[in-house]
């Protein structure tokens, strides 16, 4: 693990504006943007057809 | 009269839990109806409508699938909601970011399509929640994973990851964050400032932060760390990172830690760590005595004595006095009891502190160590503290900071109950929360009789959150209700009522 990389990401975050991606309750969107805060929502659903198990191994395996 | 229960499915048909809620509250409010509930079809649903008697029969569902539910006095009255209910499904859907707004259907087409978005909002279903915080952390973003029902070894390992590569992975069951000024999930407006919060207690940190803020010093970031961050199997990863992101954050000069108590092992590698910070530190391990500290940081045994230490020894609300309040208040004859029905857990976990310290004797559905569990044999006769967040009053039901009405049955039934001086509440207002928390209470409470218990509580908020806090305390005193600086002393404020006669039992706040 690189300490020095972890500084400056965590310290990026801290300190430049968010750009905030929502995944799910779509209520946060606004109070996002009332707050001036950029947002992108996703349209989701549950992957895998439903299937709590598939969809952890397709995001493990990066899909 | 017996109901009829009618039941259809939608296959392959996603809305947010919010949105379900509040169509489910729609349809139960057509004439005829006794109950009504669309869920999506996962085993955990399948079961809490099954155990609600909201099934017709036999199910078979996939966890992207949509049930219907409808109880009503006739079929007629059923099949015309439910045909409501499919109706309003096939409205279009609300456009997020505007009408205009283009969506994406995945992390990876949001990131692609926003190479600058850094951190992900994570509030789908506790099944699904670990996959997707595994595609945002793969694509670089920081997360803050508000979901719950995720297991230990899914939060380990996606702490471990994000660990790696430098990113805060915040949660799960992460409720609160204030990032650069940007509220996240049940977050309050505050003023800007140099106190920083790192919280595994979400309303513990919205609590700490509105006193600050509404004090006139201000927040730089506070970075939830989610409940179990402290616990042994994931020993504090996320707020060990936070610790450096603050430590080297130009913006903050102070920081708060606030958690219930720690294993012992995190807690000695955490306090390790505050040790070696150039910066002050107050921890408050909520529901613990003590603990020992460097010279660099204190403890705080409450959420006020949290914020005040942090305020460099201002005291909050110090005009109030509890003993000259409570003098004033009549006492119920014959009761001698009080009962806290808390939307926010630490609120509720600081209140037994606060309780317990003036000598009462407690019990909780959340207990602190010390404190009777309610369903023990020891519980008989104590003042009551229960969590209204909790898993019990929550499943298939949105938190009590969404959907204040999950307090109203023991409300009214604490307001019938002769054993009952005092009733304590919180108000939770902010992002997320509830439009108007204090209008529904006071509607609940409205014709209570002469001899009611007396109602106490405390706003957590601020004057910049959409629902003022001024006005809600406003709203709350038209009510009768008696409104506290802090729930510290709103806890303070029920002990003198209950003690009318004896000198407030001050813990140490000294």
């Amino acid at each position: 693990m690189s300490q020095k990389r972890e500084q400056t990401r965590c310290q990026a975050l801290l300190t430049n504006d968010l750009t905030v991606v929502n995944v799910g309750l779509e209520g946060f969107v606004k109070d996002l943007q009332d707050c001036g805060i950029a947002v992108v929502h996703v349209d989701w659903s549950p992957p895998a057809g439903g299937d709590p198990k598939m969809a952890a191994l397709l995001a493990k395996l990066g899909v | 009269m017996t109901a009829v229960v009618l039941n259809e499915v939608r296959k392959g048909f996603y809305l947010d839990s919010v949105a379900l809620m509040r169509l489910s509250r729609e349809i139960a409010t057509i004439p005829g109806v006794v109950e009504a509930a669309l869920m999506m079809g996962t085993p955990s649903n399948i079961a809490i409508m099954r155990n609600a008697g909201l099934l017709s029969g036999d199910i078979s569902t996939q966890g992207s699938d949509l049930i219907l539910a409808v109880k009503a006095e006739t079929e007629q009255a059923a099949r015309a909601a439910l045909d409501d209910a499919l109706k309003a499904l096939d409205k279009p859907k609300s456009q997020a970011g505007g009408k205009s707004a283009w969506r994406p259907r995945s992390i990876a087409s949001a990131v692609a399509a926003t190479p600058n978005a850094n951190i992900a909002l994570i509030s789908v279903p506790g099944e699904f929640a670990a996959a997707e915080a595994r595609k945002a952390l793969n694509r670089g973003l920081h997360v803050l994973m508000f979901s719950d029902n995720v297991s230990i070894a899914d939060e380990l390992s996606l702490k471990q990851q994000a660990r790696e590569a430098g990113l805060l992975m915040m949660g799960p069951d992460c409720g609160t964050a204030i990032i650069n000024g940007a509220p996240l999930a049940f977050a309050n407006k505050l003023k800007r400032g140099k106190v920083g919060i790192i919280g595994a207690s979400g309303t513990g940190t919205q609590e700490i932060s509105c006193l600050v803020s509404e004090a006139g010093v201000g927040i730089s970031h506070a970075i939830g760390v989610g409940g179990r961050d402290l616990k042994k199997d994931i020993g504090g990863i996320t707020t060990l990172m936070a610790i450096d992101a603050l430590d080297a954050d130009p913006a903050t000069e102070r920081v708060v830690l606030v958690s219930k108590p720690p294993h012992p092992d995190v807690a000695k590698a955490v306090v390790a760590r505050i040790a070696k910070s150039p910066k002050i530190y107050t921890v408050c391990f909520i529901g613990a005595a003590s603990a020992e500290l460097p010279k660099n940081a204190g403890f705080a045994a409450t959420l006020k004595q949290a914020a005040e230490h942090a305020l460099g020894g201002k005291k909050i609300g110090a005009g109030f006095d509890p003993a000259a309040v409570g003098a004033r208040l009549p006492r119920r004859k014959g009761a001698g009891r009080i009962e806290g029905l808390f939307a926010g857990g630490t609120l509720c976990a600081e209140a037994q502190v606060v309780l317990t310290a003036g000598g009462r004797k407690v019990a909780s559905n959340a207990p602190i160590p010390g404190v009777a569990s309610l369903d023990s044999k020891d519980s008989a006769g104590c003042d009551r503290m229960i969590d209204l967040g909790a898993d019990e009053y929550t499943q298939g039901r949105p938190h009590p900071m969404i959907d204040p009405s999950v307090r109203d049955d023991a409300l009214r039934a604490a307001l019938v109950n002769p054993d009952i001086a005092v009733v304590l509440l919180d108000l939770v207002i902010g992002y997320g929360a509830h439009a108007d928390p204090a209008s529904h209470l006071a509607g609940v409470v409205a014709g209570r009789g002469d001899n009611a218990p007396v109602l106490i509580a405390s706003v957590t908020g601020t004057e910049l959150d959409p629902q003022v806090r001024s006005a809600q305390i406003k709203r709350l005193e038209s009510a009768g209700i008696i409104v506290t600086p802090s729930n510290e002393q709103a806890c303070e404020l029920a002990l003198a009522v209950i003690n009318a006669d004896a000198k407030v039992n001050r813990h140490a706040n000294a």
